[in-house]
């Protein structure tokens, strides 16, 4: 009985967290392709007063507006690239989650990039050198069956 | 080549270091939104008087028409720091080399016209925005924000917050620079 009540009590505690979005019901377009299009824009598209949240889950005002606009944005049949550009125009690359490549952002485009061929330079110094030594060490044959030779030997002792 | 890796990390801790105490010590303010519309035309807009005030609403060619600086401040009855900078604004009233414009920010008619009896109207123009529209397309974050337009028509500078103290003196002296 008392895990049932644990248990009731945790789920009352969990639901809301799935049902708290910010989108107000008389935001929500009819149409269900438009309104799980402007979804999407408005996840990637940063609230400017909050600034580390969407203004898909934002309460502020101006988040509230910028969904309502992305939404009138699409009725009026603006492609998803059009109502981004809209936004850009008026907040700058700022407003987006994700960053476009441009020339200010070329190194943290390709930093990871940077890094690998970095890693994979040292990698390859490293195993360059270490590979003559690696030859005279267990390129002897007889050196290695000796070395299993002692092992099945002790296994067999067991 | 080789005697020198050792300075690797010495030079690689430098290049952090140096990035580090940039942003530790540097007065930049990572959260400011940079205006887009920095070096850029004005954008559209036609407002509408205030009801019930003499003052005169304004669109993007009344301030094109000026070929005067001008200084764009977005306010509403609402908003604090608003009453923090109305002195200040008063202040660049009296110049007469540059048109002071307001945009009144998602406010309730009433409040804002009781707002400019009891502080006073600096405003030449001022424009009404309830939907908030017009922000939108000035890219504000929120009021109080202040634009520097100069005489092409160009928007040069943007300040976000009330102008007083040091950002105010700041404000004048960039004003300053383009009433030459």
């Amino acid at each position: 009985m008392n895990f049932i009540k644990f248990l009731l009590i945790t789920f009352l505690y969990l639901a809301p967290v799935d049902i708290i979005l910010a989108v107000e019901p008389d935001e929500v377009l009819t149409d269900l392709k438009l309104e799980s299009r402007a979804r999407d824009i408005s996840a990637n598209v940063r609230c400017v007063v909050c600034q580390n949240e969407p203004i898909d889950t934002s309460n502020s005002g101006v988040a509230r507006d910028l969904r309502i606009l992305i939404r009138e944005r699409l009725l009026a049949g603006d492609s998803n690239k059009e109502v981004y550009k809209y936004l850009v125009d008026r907040y700058g690359n700022f407003i987006l989650f994700k960053p476009p490549l441009t020339l200010s952002t070329a190194f943290l485009w390709f930093m990871p990039l940077l890094v690998f061929f970095l890693g994979v330079v040292i990698l390859v110094g490293v195993l360059k050198k270490a590979s003559p030594s690696n030859k005279s060490r267990f390129s002897n044959v007889s050196n290695d069956t000796k070395f299993s030779d002692s092992l099945e030997n002790k296994k067999g002792k067991k | 080549m080789r005697r020198f890796v050792f300075l690797v990390p010495l030079a690689l801790s430098l290049i952090i270091g140096t990035f580090s105490v940039w942003g530790l010590l540097n007065d930049r303010n990572p959260s400011e939104v940079p205006s887009a519309l920095i070096n850029r035309s004005i954008p559209k807009f036609n407002l509408s008087p205030l009801p019930g005030l003499r003052t005169p609403g304004f669109s993007r060619d009344n301030l094109l028409n000026l070929k005067k600086v001008s200084v764009i401040n977005f306010f509403a009855s609402w908003c604090l720091p608003c009453r923090a900078e109305h002195q200040s604004l008063i202040e660049l009233s009296q110049n007469n080399e540059i048109v002071l414009a307001g945009i009144n920010y998602k406010d309730i008619n009433k409040d804002a016209l009781d707002w400019l009896t009891e502080l006073g109207n600096p405003y030449t123009y001022v424009g009404d925005d309830f939907s908030g529209r017009t922000g939108i397309d000035w890219g504000i974050t929120g009021v109080p924000e202040t634009f520097i337009v100069n005489r092409d028509g160009k928007v040069v500078h943007r300040f976000s917050g009330p102008l007083v103290g040091v950002k105010f003196k700041e404000f004048k002296e960039l004003l300053t620079l383009e009433l030459r």
